[in-house]
């Protein structure tokens, strides 16, 4: 049916149950990533966005509903996946290097060929010279792109990323948005966006994903297509479609908030 | 601008200084305390039968060191403390780790920690006399006994801090719980079992000399009460001081250990 898609998800429902009641997440909820694609996911806050990255990363598990796989090469393995939170969590005790490796190490995976792969991504995020230092000496920003790092060097076929600029400052978060932007496009790698920042989803995503308040639906799904030569965030800002998707999300939301 | 400081040495000058400062009245402090002390003793202000002086206290201490009779008292308690200091370590990091690990064991074990917590452990030690008769061994549990209850539920609790998103990264890794335990709650929580170990050392201290009153032959505590008894108030107060020292060396000690660890960790 939906052949294309590399994840698709139907019918998910998610619950989280106190002693005071149920309280309903996820009301039957269907879509599908595909491959290749950088997928944004919008919606209130408090919808249930980060539980449903919870869901794909296999963190949660749905009570109801499907999650197929349909791996390009044919194979039903469930795909590596990435997941980016919304702080950067680099660990004070140990050195930006062995920070950025802490998933190869924990998968028993720091192959020389992988190592290779991390000192790559350290130059090209100009980190190269932090190495050996630790996490409290680096920026912000640079606190950000090490935590891409270390997500990256286990090579992961799905990105998620939870909100992963919100806690920087303006500049600093288009720049890195850039980064990542860059990065996924160059590769081609599918990533699923989660932001509350609407032109931040317009300027990165091929498709934005409109999700209503909780219990969380799909509202609608909104293909973006900007006539720009660089993908850039900034860029894409200046792209003269860019006003008419923004409004158009803009009334989508509206009723929800 | 030979001559003149810069701001920076200004700083670094009045640092220092204030750091002398506070030194030499510390010691001031502990000199006129003791000049107060002797004299009062000497002028019959005070009964130096029951409030001893420092130059008797300081002649039973030369007396005792020329006869060797102290050293073997002063080595097993500080074997005792040694002892039960390190068995506290190891039973609450392996019990913490184990309520940590199990959070139903957790849930069950708690009240029994509580009040095995606010117990009195002096009420404990006739028990163990009973059970392991009167030693070495009566005595390191009974130093173990004061440490460690309190001591398991410090550690669960610095255990049970570590942030929960740093937890949710490493299963987003791919980690294990093992793995969270390893290469997060267990080195997050370094300052804080640090800091409960220097809490420990003093209070195993305390268990050991318990210990030693009831029921020792050898040992500071066995010293203070048999000089009680004989009415040998130098004696005690020469072995209260001594254990001032101990305590003190303990404390430093392990605030060596805790800078290395910390510089080594670099938190």
């Amino acid at each position: 049916m939906t052949d294309s898609y590399l994840l698709s998800l139907r019918d998910i429902n998610y619950s989280y149950h106190t002693l005071f009641g149920e309280t309903k997440v996820l009301d039957h909820l269907s879509f599908g990533v595909k491959e290749g694609e950088f997928a944004a996911i919008v919606g209130p806050s408090g919808c249930g966005k980060s539980t449903l990255l919870s869901i794909i990363a296999g963190l949660l598990h749905p009570e109801d509903g499907t999650i197929s796989v349909n791996n390009p090469d044919g194979s039903f393995s469930y795909p590596r996946i990435g997941y980016m939170l919304q702080h950067d969590h680099l660990f004070e005790w140990r050195s930006v290097y062995n920070n950025v490796t802490l998933g190869l190490e924990i998968q028993n995976r720091l192959t020389d060929e992988r190592k290779d792969y991390v000192n790559k991504l350290l130059s090209d995020y100009g980190l190269e010279q932090f190495k050996d230092k630790r996490p409290n000496e680096l920026s912000g920003g640079m606190k950000q792109r090490a935590a891409l790092i270390r997500t990256l060097a286990l090579d992961p076929q799905l990105l998620l990323l939870d909100e992963p600029f919100s806690a920087l400052d303006y500049q600093t978060r288009l720049s890195v948005s850039a980064d990542i932007c860059h990065l996924i496009r160059q590769t081609g790698k599918t990533a699923l966006l989660i932001t509350h920042d609407l032109s931040e989803a317009i300027s990165l995503a091929d498709r934005i994903i409109v999700l209503s308040k909780r219990p969380a639906t799909v509202k609608c799904e909104l293909p973006i297509r900007l006539t720009v030569k660089d993908h850039s965030p900034v860029a894409a800002r200046n792209a003269p479609e860019f006003n008419g998707y923004f409004n158009q999300l803009w009334e989508e939301m509206k009723d929800e908030g | 601008m030979k001559g003149e400081l810069t701001r920076q040495e200004l700083f670094m000058r009045q640092h220092k200084s204030h750091h002398r400062q506070i030194a030499f009245l510390r010691l001031l402090l502990l000199v006129l305390f003791l000049i107060a002390w002797e004299v009062s003793a000497r002028t019959g202000v005070i009964d130096s039968f029951f409030f001893s002086s420092p130059s008797k206290v300081v002649a039973l201490f030369v007396s005792m060191c020329r006869d060797g009779s102290i050293f073997p008292h002063i080595c097993i308690t500080l074997f005792e403390t040694f002892a039960s200091f390190l068995l506290v370590f190891l039973v609450s990091l392996i019990a913490s780790t184990l309520l940590w690990h199990s959070g139903k064991l957790s849930e069950i074990l708690e009240p029994y920690l509580v009040v095995l917590n606010s117990l009195p452990k002096s009420a404990l030690a006739p028990l163990f006399i009973v059970w392991l008769g009167t030693g070495t061994k009566t005595i390191i549990v009974a130093g173990i006994s004061v440490a460690v209850f309190g001591s398991v539920i410090s550690f669960y609790t610095a255990f049970r801090q570590c942030d929960p998103e740093k937890i949710t990264l490493i299963y987003t890794l791919g980690g294990t719980k093992r793995d969270v335990f390893q290469k997060v709650v267990l080195p997050s929580s370094v300052p804080l079992l640090l800091s409960t170990m220097k809490v420990n050392i003093g209070l195993a201290l305390v268990g050991v000399i318990i210990g030693e009153f009831l029921a020792a032959r050898k040992g500071l505590g066995y010293l203070i009460i048999y000089g009680s008894q004989v009415f040998q108030l130098n004696l005690v107060i020469l072995n209260i001081i001594i254990l001032c020292i101990i305590a003190m060396g303990f404390y430093k000690g392990i605030q060596v250990i805790e800078h290395r660890i910390r510089k080594r960790m670099q938190l």
